[in-house]
């Protein structure tokens, strides 16, 4: 049985001490939030049902694709966990995903652990509920198209997030990890948002009540929306300006004092760069970042029509 | 599928395999974070590492080289951490011309690589240890009595019971869709990448819904058996005196080590 590890998941060493720790410090905070929250709604049934659901998340992980070239598209999870979960539910099945590909399979560090569980389990969660809660009692191919959207947009959060821990640590520099990380999971995230749509197509159509007003799924508050939305703005807004003026971003984080508090180790700027990756190409780099974002969008409507006439 | 498919313990009897799966989880995290203590270029210090993770492969039985073996799984991440090789002020070592950009290696910027890629080496080599040295559901009970939280634990392990009864569920479906998709001698197979994507997303819905009720199936019968919202272990094993020598043994040779990394 192969076991492929995906690229999202950090390794031990390439975080410095005091990102690992702020990371581990968000998660189990919201661990814990999750952990109350679940205990309230599900009772004694949560252990069963989230160990499966867990499970669930993991084998999906395996299902692939073949994309042109010998490459495959494959599945995070995280939208569609919380799409189907709920938000809370979703973040412990995700955090377990994550704590047993880094214990048993050496996917992603012991002690990095803190930050996978934040970029794959936690903000994939919040953009993919917040984004999906949204547009939860739209039509079916609304809710289809927000969902792709959702998808896309949760694998990109995730993506960004590790690129700046990276960054904050002193192991890559800001305006090379940024676009390389975004450029390879908008592919990634094409494939996660159609997974994504038909996943969710197939269950609306066998098993409507999962997904309807009473199910876990649409029972979280209107909270999750603001969050999504915020955190997704955040995304399109931050990843064009992370790649297009990286030095403004450092600056920021130099005059705070916050790089000098992160990395353990000196990080010089080379006065007169040798490295002029995306010396003046603002406009274009945001223009492509929406051009990607009409793209998924554009695939995620097909995809939401061509599901609606089949049913 | 066998449930050893995914399994990496090797069972022995040897020194490392009988200690306290409690001594074995907090070393290699200790061990670790030692790694991430020491600063850029302490190479005698990641020797001393080195040695350190050799030993425990000897005293596992398992062979010196047993852990190197399957040590690379971290190495392609090892991309990430290029940029430092030239965005690090020092003085210059290799210059090369890649398109129209002419990039300098820098000295301080190979030790900073090669600190990062030695860390990340001899980190994942000892996290393989631990797997291979201690079953599974010992190092998440482990877990439990180093206090983290009950409902994580039991959903990692539940995650563990039932990981190979739906990764089967999955290659099932694998199967049945390899089975109905004919592929020509050019290779090439039927269908847009556009539909075959809807093809993996209506599997991924399929094996949800089995996933869901099988959850309510395996909720019944732990109902029917007398669950009542706890579970139970067995063996759980007593903390001895030797075991607090072990570690205290293991902290003393890490902190030898940060001595090490500090003063040469």
């Amino acid at each position: 049985m192969h076991y492929l590890p995906a690229p999202l998941h950090i390794p031990d060493g390439f975080l410095s001490l005091t990102v690992l720790l702020i990371c581990w410090v968000i998660a189990i905070v919201m661990l814990a939030v999750a952990i109350s929250r679940t205990n309230k709604s599900l009772g004694e049934k949560q252990v069963p049902l989230m160990g499966i659901m867990a499970a669930f998340i993991f084998a999906a992980q395996m299902l692939n694709f073949p994309v042109a070239g010998g490459t495959s598209g494959h599945l995070l999870g995280g939208a569609l966990a919380a799409i189907v979960l709920g938000p809370w539910a979703a973040m412990l099945a995700m955090t377990a995903v994550i704590a047993v590909q880094g214990l048993l399979f050496q996917d992603g560090g012991l002690l990095v652990m803190g930050a996978n569980i934040l970029n794959m389990g936690l903000i994939t969660v919040v953009v993919g509920y917040g984004l999906y809660r949204g547009a939860i009692n739209r039509s079916r191919k609304t809710r289809l198209t927000v969902a792709g959207v959702a998808a896309w947009l949760s694998v990109m959060a995730g993506a960004l997030l590790t690129s700046l821990q990276l960054w904050l640590s002193g192991t890559a520099r800001l305006q090379v990890v940024v676009p390389a990380m975004l450029g390879v999971h908008a592919l990634i995230g094409i494939g996660e948002a159609l997974i994504t749509v038909g996943a969710l197509a197939f269950i609306l159509q066998t098993r409507p009540d999962l997904l309807g007003e009473n199910s876990a799924s649409a029972q979280s508050g209107r909270g999750w929306v603001f969050a999504g939305a915020i955190i997704s703005l955040a995304v399109v807004l931050l990843s064009p300006l992370a790649s297009a003026f990286p030095d403004g971003l450092e600056r920021v984080a130099e005059n705070h004092g916050f790089l000098q508090l992160a990395q353990t180790s000196p990080y010089e700027i080379i006065p007169g760069y040798t490295v002029p990756f995306l010396g003046d190409t603002s406009l274009s780099t945001v223009v492509a970042g929406l051009v990607g974002v009409l793209i998924v969008l554009a695939l995620s409507i097909l995809a939401g029509t061509s599901l609606q006439k089949k049913s | 599928m066998h449930s050893h498919a995914f399994d990496r313990y090797h069972h022995k009897h040897s020194f490392v395999h009988n200690l306290d799966p409690r001594v074995k989880v907090a070393a290699t995290v200790a061990f670790i974070l030692s790694n991430a203590l020491l600063p850029d270029g302490a190479w005698v210090a990641f020797l001393a590492a080195y040695v350190f993770m050799l030993a425990a492969n000897v005293g596992s039985g398992l062979g010196l080289g047993f852990t190197f073996r399957r040590s690379f799984i971290a190495l392609p991440f090892a991309l990430a951490a290029v940029t430092v090789l030239f965005s690090i002020a020092g003085a210059p070592v290799a210059s090369f011309q890649l398109l129209r950009w002419n990039i300098v290696v820098t000295d301080a910027g190979l030790a900073r690589f090669m600190s990062i890629v030695i860390r990340s080496w001899l980190s994942v080599q000892m996290a393989i240890l631990l797997v291979a040295t201690t079953e599974f559901p010992k190092i998440v009970h482990a877990l439990r009595q180093l206090r983290v939280p009950a409902i994580l634990t039991v959903i990692i392990s539940f995650l563990y019971r039932y990981l190979f009864v739906l990764a089967d569920e999955a290659m099932r479906l694998m199967r049945a869709r390899a089975s109905r998709s004919a592929i020509t001698s050019s290779g090439k197979g039927g269908g847009s990448a556009p539909w075959r994507a809807r093809v993996a997303g209506n599997m991924a819905g399929q094996l949800f819904l089995r996933s869901y009720e099988r959850s309510d199936r395996v909720y019944n019968a732990m109902l029917s058996r007398g669950y009542t919202g706890e579970l139970r272990i067995m063996q759980a094993r007593q903390f001895r005196a030797n075991d607090w020598l072990m570690i205290c043994i293991l902290l003393l040779c890490l902190a030898f080590i940060q001595i090490v990394g500090r003063m040469l």
